[in-house]
């Protein structure tokens, strides 16, 4: 088997290592999210949500708990989405004509750098869940060992498709382009629909129905779902909603995520295969 | 006969409307120093880059180390080394790395793969270096770097695309010493340039390329006896009559106008012969601004086959390639 690609990881993993400030951002950032925005809106929220009707025999969960899964899923999202960034730079300052040179099959490229983008929405993933636990997130309450094993497990499943999705959606943009600015643009015109589209800080269930057909074409949707699943538990309340999911319905959230990372897939490939760099 | 190791038939390349290769013709023998010599915008980086994969091959045949570039790309980008244009480096990586990756990128074995970076790191000067982030060496180093680089797998052939460029006079004479080492070691080179010293001192054969054209190839020796043994330079206000005086002489091959004022090409000794030009000259009463008897050089080949100087850009030109790459930083 050809593992060209791992050099390419090899190689990413090096240079994220390396370049302090971009690691050191890269993990502090989703932790000052958790600390301020976390906490900030939690005191605020849970003093409204008091005054919500709580149906018997549920369990309430705190706004912290419910916004930590979105935290998770925003991190991921912007992590994968910028992870093809290092491509540009290779493209116009760095190595890609050796890579688009040598006899290395050129999907080997894309694996390398969406390995590499994956690599650090996981370690990225775990160091919130650590924190958030740290500071009152009430995640894996009452479960067993056994459990939380697999929580973790299902959750790094979750990020690790839909952080690959966006992998080679970035990589694909990001090939076909020649500016930073542009590259920049495009990534930061599609965060922010993204991201307040979905279900990561606040129900979806209240949207006036324009908004929720957004919702439900959003990827990031499906992964928050995924995660608070895995997470909380399949029947809690929060923010004045009741959640209940059924395992068919996580199933559904992370078949819509693996044809999603399938088609970005496609894009990326066709664009790998004709790019020409001189 | 020699054994050719490219072959080039009819390439032609376009970019829109714009015909940057106009069909050419030629092969590289086996062992050989080959050069391309030509301004910047003749064509020389788009034939190397569709001779290495990088660009596709529009219309005809190129086989190289006998593999077919249409069909077998693969085949050929194993065959081949490649330095580019530009740096093509990761100022992040350490020498080192830079070589382990490139080996790993090739499918190179462990083994192999370490014995030839020390081999590399030998022949670049660089064993004291090979802890240092690439960014922290000096441009000749970089230079030496990527040329051993392009050797790590024993390519079959070298591409140098203007391996100098850029590079102050000290740096560029110990590259140029660096590639005839790796010549003699068997290494087959393919090099373009548009410096007239660089193609003149290291190439076997040289083709001069213009406006995406050869104009005419051969060693340097058969293209500088082309135009003459000796060459007259000849301003005059008077030119026509300085051209019916000069072309009188037997020993004169060839006259014609040129940006330099007439060129005289002589089949004679040319130190001989100036003497009784200028009195021929005086008697018909043409009047001599300035005359100058010289060796031809590559630069003058050029001149005499396009009509124009080589050396269009000149400093400025150098200047503006520095600064592209001290950006590119």
């Amino acid at each position: 088997m050809n593992t060209a690609f791992l050099t390419v990881y090899w190689r990413d993993m090096i240079r994220f290592r390396r370049f302090r400030p971009m690691l050191f951002s890269t993990l502090i950032q989703p932790i000052l999210w958790m600390a301020f925005f976390g906490i900030g809106m939690s005191s605020n929220f849970d003093k409204f949500s008091q005054f919500a009707m709580l149906p018997p025999g549920i369990r309430s969960v705190d706004y912290l708990t419910f916004m930590a899964a979105g935290v998770i899923a925003m991190t991921t999202l912007f992590t994968s989405l910028f992870g093809g960034i290092s491509l540009l730079f290779d493209k116009r300052w760095g190595i890609m004509k050796e890579m688009l040179a040598s006899p290395m099959p050129r999907t080997h490229i894309l694996w390398g750098i969406s390995l590499s983008g994956v690599t650090k929405a996981l370690i990225q993933a775990t160091l919130i869940m650590i924190f958030g636990l740290l500071i009152g997130v009430e995640f894996f309450s009452g479960f067993t060992l056994a459990r939380i094993i697999i929580a973790v497990l299902g959750i790094a499943l979750f990020v690790t498709i839909f952080s690959l999705g966006f992998l080679f959606l970035s990589a694909g943009i990001t090939m076909r382009l020649e500016s930073m600015e542009g590259v920049q643009g495009i990534m930061t015109l599609l965060t922010m629909p993204l991201f307040f589209s979905s279900n990561a800080l606040y129900p979806i269930e209240s949207f006036p129905s324009w908004l929720r057909v957004i919702s439900v074409v959003n990827p990031l949707t499906y992964l928050v779902k995924g995660i608070r699943y895995f997470a909380i538990g399949n029947d809690f309340f929060a923010m004045g909603t009741h959640y209940s999911y059924s395992l068919q319905e996580i199933l559904t959230s992370l078949i819509v995520l693996i044809i999603f990372s399938a088609i970005t897939y496609v894009f990326a490939w066709v664009t790998f295969r004709k790019a020409v760099v001189t | 006969m020699k054994d050719a190791i490219i072959e080039v038939y009819g390439l032609f390349h376009s970019y829109g409307d714009f015909e940057a290769v106009k069909g050419i013709t030629f092969n590289v023998y086996r062992g050989e120093i080959f050069s391309f010599l030509g301004p910047n915008g003749a064509g020389k980086s788009t034939t190397i880059n569709v001779l290495t994969t990088l660009l596709p091959l529009q219309k005809g045949r190129v086989l190289v180390n006998g593999y077919d570039l249409r069909r077998e790309k693969r085949k050929v980008r194993e065959s081949i080394g490649i330095v580019f244009q530009d740096e093509v480096l990761d100022g992040d990586l350490t020498v080192w790395e830079t070589l382990e990756f490139h080996g790993r990128i090739y499918g190179m074995p462990k083994k192999e793969r370490r014995e030839r970076i020390e081999e590399m790191l030998k022949l670049a000067e660089l064993e004291k270096k090979v802890n240092e982030r690439v960014k922290y060496l000096s441009g000749g180093m970089r230079r030496r770097l990527e040329i051993s680089r392009g050797l790590m797998t024993r390519p079959d052939v070298l591409f140098l695309d203007e391996p100098t460029l850029g590079l102050d006079p000290q740096t560029r004479y110990r590259i140029w010493e660096y590639i005839r080492k790796v010549n003699k070691e068997g290494t087959t080179i393919f090099l373009t340039t548009h410096y007239m010293e660089e193609a003149d001192l290291l190439s076997d054969r040289i083709s001069i390329i213009d406006h995406g054209r050869i104009i005419i190839s051969g060693t340097s020796e058969e293209l500088k006896n082309s135009i003459g043994s000796d060459l007259i330079y000849l301003e005059t206000k008077n030119s026509e009559k300085g051209k019916e005086v000069a072309s009188s002489f037997k020993e004169v091959k060839n006259v014609k106008d040129s940006s330099r004022g007439l060129e005289i090409s002589l089949q004679a000794d040319g130190r001989r012969f100036l003497p009784k030009l200028i009195i021929a000259l005086e008697k018909s009463g043409v009047d001599i601004e300035s005359i100058s008897l010289k060796k031809p050089t590559l630069d003058d080949v050029f001149l005499h086959y396009t009509g124009r100087e080589l050396r269009d850009g000149g400093p400025e030109d150098r200047i503006k390639a520095i600064a592209m790459k001290r950006r590119r930083r």
